[in-house]
């Protein structure tokens, strides 16, 4: 680099250029604290969906699943689930059935620990992953099989 | 500690070995289980139901973490004094804390291996304060506490041992780098009922750490070990470091937006996300530039030829693995359909061993023939084994991500691009991915070997110091 240049220009330039982005970005964290209520449907998180939230992560369901794309990627996304199996009708059901059936002993195939879970928290569970389904994720994931 | 260690500035540089040998002894343990999530890729119920996935992963993700904040811990302890001048505020308390975070990580591990995860839970009283069940933040609260309390013991020491010493551009980003660290951690411990503000601040750690203050951390560790062995001029270095860093703080902030694109957060992240994300593999190239710069304006010839190929190996690695397969999936439009892929798996490895990995690396290799009282460098035939352990482990883990990123682009295209009806489920995709999974684990074995290499290197039974050797 040129000796025009100088060590001290550089440091300035780290130093202002942090600070001012990091004040933007305070700026649009409080953008999305404002929008955050409507695009997650706060009002529709009950004690049973934040009870269900301690399930999901006092379990590690995110060792192997992912939500919303994030976490393992060794089992299916959940953050959809809801919709994917069953909907209003038939996705509550079907969770009790499916978390009693594991592991399915398939050999060879990945299996699913049994995680010993209550009625009444698998209810939880449900009511968790069907608010997460509605969050407005900017419609990702693309189709349905997430 | 030695105090006849001939080949240390400080004695208390001292502080910094058992550091260096646990992170590897870390490093070892994150491989082994590595290889067991790489089977279980295949053979899906391998160890089920004794290590099941989620255990297997946490144990692989946590203890890199932790070997890589030993290895920055053990890196300060080495280099704050030496550009402080001036011997550590208190080694005792350097080799306390060391103790400390060995115990309480080896017990956290123990913890996942032998108790179901809710017991665990149960066990450490997650109710009262629920910080766990998150994504690399899986540790019980207490541990999480235990992390804080060792960062501000080791803050307090670097910290009193700079401000009694010289203060130079390299210790005072390493600082800054670390202080980040710490403060960002700190929203391991918010976590909102609301799962769109959950991720959000997750991020303010897992982001703000990776693709920011550790950048700091990685910047100052070169600049140290190219000032050592390249000689060049203190000044040109640290006008690098300060531009290097400038680049990843000014993308890097706003970039933490690529991860806003799906959680819940405003479409404004589509945009800005995209837009300085894409700009931050230039701190990696400005690295790649400003490593092969100073090797090729060096002014002496440094015994220590495998410290260079590592320092080299760090900026070409990361700049691949960070920038490169960064980039490649960053622009909202393209992460709509690679999002939590084998594509992320991908990026993710080799950015992590590129860019902090082989730091933590390239400063053992520069430190650790001092710390044993060999001399600056080991002999010849002990580099020339490390140098088979870079090229084995730094060209296993390429093919881990070319085929971890063979088995991302079938998979959008089989999952992620067709519309409902069309697309295949996960599991019937997986299925499709299974030759890829079966080469990605050969290419694992090969790593472990390779890391068995750069260990053996460190065998220096029979051989005199050079110091020794030089007097008789």
């Amino acid at each position: 680099m040129s000796e025009t240049f100088t060590k001290g220009m550089a440091r300035n330039i780290y130093f202002g250029g942090s600070v001012f982005f990091f004040l933007v970005f305070l700026a649009l964290t409080y953008h999305s604290e404002q929008t955050f209520p409507e695009r997650s449907n706060e009002a529709a998180i009950t004690e049973s969906v934040v009870r269900g939230k301690l399930v999901w992560e006092q379990n590690n369901c995110i060792g192997c699943h992912t939500l919303l794309g994030e976490g393992a990627y060794f089992a299916p996304e959940l953050g959809n689930v809801y919709v994917r199996r069953g909907g209003e009708a038939g996705f509550k059901p079907y969770l009790h059935a499916w978390l009693k059936a594991q592991p399915l002993g398939v050999p060879g195939r990945r299996a699913m620990p049994q995680f010993n879970l209550s009625e009444d928290e698998v209810n939880d569970l449900a009511d968790f992953l069907k608010w997460t389904s509605q969050i407005n994720t900017n419609d990702w994931p693309p189709n349905k099989e997430g | 500690m030695s105090l006849t260690n001939p080949h240390l500035k400080f004695a208390s540089q001292a502080v910094a070995k058992p550091y260096f040998v646990f992170a590897l002894m870390l490093f070892v343990g994150q491989i082994l289980f590595g290889l067991i999530m790489g089977l279980q890729y295949v053979v899906g119920d391998f160890l089920f139901p004794l290590i099941p996935f989620n255990v297997a992963r946490m144990v692989h993700t946590n203890l890199l973490i932790v070997w890589l904040l030993f290895g920055f811990m053990g890196a300060a302890y080495y280099l704050i004094p030496e550009e402080a001048d001036r011997e550590l505020h208190s080694p005792k308390l350097a080799l306390l804390l060391f103790w400390v975070f060995a115990i309480a990580g080896v017990l956290t591990i123990l913890g996942y291996l032998l108790v179901p995860y809710a017991g665990l839970a149960r066990l450490t009283g997650n109710e009262l304060l629920p910080t766990m069940g998150r994504e690399f933040l899986e540790q019980p609260t207490i541990t999480k506490a235990g992390i804080v309390v060792v960062a501000l013991g080791f803050l307090y020491n670097i910290g009193m041992t700079l401000l009694k010493g010289r203060k130079t551009a390299i210790s005072m980003v390493m600082m800054t780098g670390l202080i980040g660290l710490a403060v960002f951690f700190l929203f391991s411990f918010y976590n909102p009922e609301n799962l769109a503000r959950d991720k959000y601040y997750w991020w303010w750690v897992v982001h703000l750490w990776v693709e920011g203050v550790w950048e700091l951390i990685m910047g100052s560790m070169l600049a140290f070990v190219l000032i050592k062995i390249t000689g060049v001029d203190r000044e040109v270095i640290e006008k690098w470091l300060y531009v290097i860093i400038a680049m990843a703080l000014i993308t890097g902030i706003i970039g933490t937006g690529h991860h806003f694109f799906w959680i819940g957060a405003p479409g404004v992240w589509l945009w800005l996300g995209s837009i300085f994300s894409a700009m931050e593999p230039l701190p990696f190239f400005a690295m790649v530039l400003f490593a092969f710069n100073m090797v090729n304006r060096r002014r002496r010839e440094h015994p220590n030829r495998a410290a260079a190929l590592w320092a080299i190996g760090t900026t070409v690695t990361a700049f691949l693995g960070a920038g490169v397969w960064g980039f490649l999936h960053t622009l909202a439009p393209v992460n709509y359909y690679t999002h939590g892929s084998q594509i992320t798996a991908a990026h993710g490895h080799l950015a992590f061993y590129g860019a902090y990995a082989m730091i933590v690396m390239t400063m053992i290799s520069y430190a650790m023939p001092r710390l044993r009282g060999i001399g600056e460098a080991p002999d010849a035939r002990a580099q020339t084994v490390e140098v088979w352990g870079f090229w084995l482990m730094t060209l296993s883990m390429v093919a881990i991500t070319l085929f971890l990123t063979a088995a991302g682009v079938v998979q959008v295209w089989l999952q992620r691009l067709p519309e409902d009806g069309a697309a295949m489920s996960f599991m019937n995709t997986m299925d499709q991915l299974a030759v890829f999974f079966w080469l990605r684990l050969v290419a694992g074995v090969l790593f472990f070997i390779g890391l068995g290499c750069y260990l053996f290197s460190f065998r220096q039974r029979g051989r005199l110091p050079v110091a020794a050797a030089v007097t008789a």
